[in-house]
């Protein structure tokens, strides 16, 4: 019980400041450190995402960068659409409302997810990393090869995309924006894994025997799991899209999945607020050393051996103790 | 004559050269146990596990009731009422006692997918957990993480777990190894009662047990049943005498 109590101390102090660290900016008039937070909690959100499959599913998939970028090119495709008023291959239209985009993102990359976890949840282990890496790959080329789309060089959003009545574009409101979807994505993966979904899903982690011979298939809970895993990232991909007022085929590639492997990892696998943790620790040491020096992921390395080495619950688990399971 | 609840036809297994599973026809009838014996490496799991569906056979056919269940997984299996009792414990070690019994109970009181409702609040769930842990007398450990209980209370759970299922047959694979004297006795005196509800395949190295548990008994020797009849029978054989019990004491 003690270390539950320590742990939720832990997880809102984290989310305080996470929400407090903005509001000064805002108020000391530094818009640069908002748009840094929105860019902390939305690799937070992806990474939350990844944590689902890789954390409480032990389904290690080194291609959540294609779920990423495919939520990235649904906002970046709609707005273009949206923009000079022409179709989606000739039939749909664009749009630049974000519910909407969301919604389109999240069924697209649902769609994707199914199709690449039926093919890669057949194996296991190495096998299982390298498929998902296979597929995020043939969606990296595949966006750099149509040229309708920037190709290579990307496509702007030239306008934020809306929200309501809010006004999008002041980084303080879309800094709530992607806050609010942090922490809408933390719940559901919250009572997610306290329902009887989560506790097959659990099992499937620990002994997919026992989970067979308690009367309930192992694939298709992995494969519910990838795909809802998938959607959360896409949300997140989404929003990034929108904060860089940029999408290009660089959110697809394979260095984005290993930088949200490695921000799980870092933070605590399977801990709830894990991703929250990694993601604050990687932006501010990819933006302040890496202002420094070019070899700031040389630190970003030693932080991430000693934390695999020494802490084996990542960042949370070293302040937080051993996850409790009741 | 009683309809079988479990009935193997012709079962035939070869791991390369070995023939693991050679030619094996048993059945099961409601409200009695059923005794698999033979020596160490006769292909006693081999043959639960083609029962359970994590192997399956060459050739041969296994019938739940009427039904030819020979091509099911293991899920499906379980889900028709097939419950399982491994010889070496497969459980989720972090998790407590309570947990993994209901893993059991869930296929049995509604779905898995279920994403909302969160199971500490899910009656039904609970209920059925509780009912069985009582039934086992694991009720005092509900709460306690399996990795740290001991070998004999893990064999409880397996059995707990099996029985959550509500099954309508039971595979034990020999279930008080590992007990000592007073567990093996008291899961004795379980097993005989619970005979009267559900039908058992007993694996047991405890010739003590087996003989005063089992109606049938079925001697496997190199992957061949090479007798099968009533407790006294298989006590006087002596085919069986040479090959197992004479060794054996
Ligand atoms: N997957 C496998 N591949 C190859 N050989 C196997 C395999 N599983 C079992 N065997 C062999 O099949 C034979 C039967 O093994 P099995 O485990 O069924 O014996 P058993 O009767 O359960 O023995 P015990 O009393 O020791 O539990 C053994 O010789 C074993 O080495
Ligand atoms: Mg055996």
């Amino acid at each position: 019980m003690r270390k539950l109590t320590r742990e939720s101390w832990i997880n809102s102090s984290l989310v305080l400041l996470l929400a407090l660290a903005p509001l000064c900016a805002s108020l000391l008039d530094e818009p640069y450190y908002v748009n840094l937070a929105s860019r902390v909690v939305i690799i937070a959100m992806a990474a939350v995402g990844l944590n689902l499959a890789l954390g409480f599913g032990g389904l290690i998939s080194f291609g959540h960068a294609a779920f990423f970028g495919l939520g990235g090119y649904v906002a970046g495709v709609a707005a273009y659409h949206a923009f000079d008023g022409s179709y989606f291959i000739g039939v749909i239209p664009g749009s630049d409302q974000m519910p909407v985009i969301w919604l389109v993102a999240v069924l697209v990359a649902g769609l994707a997810a199914t199709f690449i976890g039926v093919i890669s949840l057949r194996t296991q282990g190495v096998y299982f990393i390298m498929i998902t890496l296979a597929f995020a790959q043939m969606i990296y080329y595949f966006a750099i090869s149509f040229p309708t789309y920037g190709g290579e060089d990307g496509l702007s959003i030239y306008v934020r995309n809306s929200l309501f009545s809010l006004d999008t574009s002041d980084p303080l409101i879309f800094f709530g924006i992607c806050f609010f979807s942090l922490m809408l994505s933390i719940f559901v993966t919250r009572r997610i894994m306290g329902s009887r979904f989560g506790a097959a899903l659990t099992m499937a982690r620990l002994n997919d025997i026992r989970l067979a011979t308690s009367g309930v298939e192992p694939f298709p809970i992995r494969l519910t799991t990838f795909v809802l895993s998938a959607m959360i990232t896409s949300g997140a991909g989404a929003l990034f899209a929108d904060l860089n007022g940029f999408v290009s085929p660089s959110m697809l590639s394979w260095h984005h999945s290993g930088e949200l492997m490695v921000i799980v990892i870092l933070g605590g696998v399977g801990r709830l607020f894990g991703p929250v943790a990694g993601a604050v620790v990687f932006v501010l040491l990819e933006t302040f050393i890496g202002g420094f020096t070019q070899h700031w992921q040389f630190f970003l390395g030693l932080i991430l051996l000693s934390v695999v080495l020494f802490a084996n619950g990542g960042l949370i688990g070293l302040l937080a103790g051993r996850p409790r399971h009741d | 004559m009683t309809e079988a609840v479990l009935r193997i036809e012709k079962l035939q297994k070869n791991f390369g050269a070995l023939k693991a599973t050679d030619d094996v026809t048993l059945d099961l009838k409601p409200g009695e146990i059923h005794a698999l014996i033979g020596p160490n490496g006769a292909g006693k799991s081999t043959l639960i596990a083609q029962i359970s569906g994590g192997l399956s056979p060459d050739s041969g056919n296994i019938y739940l009731g009427q039904e030819n269940v020979t091509g099911l997984s293991i899920a499906a299996r379980a889900k028709r009422g097939l419950g399982r009792c491994f010889q070496i414990s497969s459980l989720a070690m972090p998790l407590s006692v309570r947990r993994n019994v209901m893993m059991a109970s869930q296929a049995v009181t509604g779905t898995s997918f279920s994403f909302w409702k969160q199971t500490d609040n899910d009656q039904k769930l609970l209920e059925a957990a509780e009912k069985v842990l009582a039934r086992v007398g694991l009720e005092p450990r509900a709460d306690v993480p399996v990795a740290e209980l001991s070998h004999g209370e893990r064999r409880q759970v397996e059995v707990a777990c099996a029985l959550a299922l509500k099954p309508k047959v039971l595979l034990l694979d020999e279930p008080m190894a590992g007990m000592g004297a007073g567990g093996s006795e008291r899961l004795t005196g379980f097993l005989e009662e619970l005979k009267l509800e559900v039908p058992i395949l007993l694996v047991e190295h405890d010739m003590d047990a087996v003989f005063r548990l089992a109606d049938r008994i079925s001697v496997l020797v190199y992957g061949q049943i090479i007798a099968q009849g009533s407790a006294d029978m298989i006590r006087q054989d002596p085919l069986v005498r040479e090959a197992y019990l004479g060794t054996e004491e």
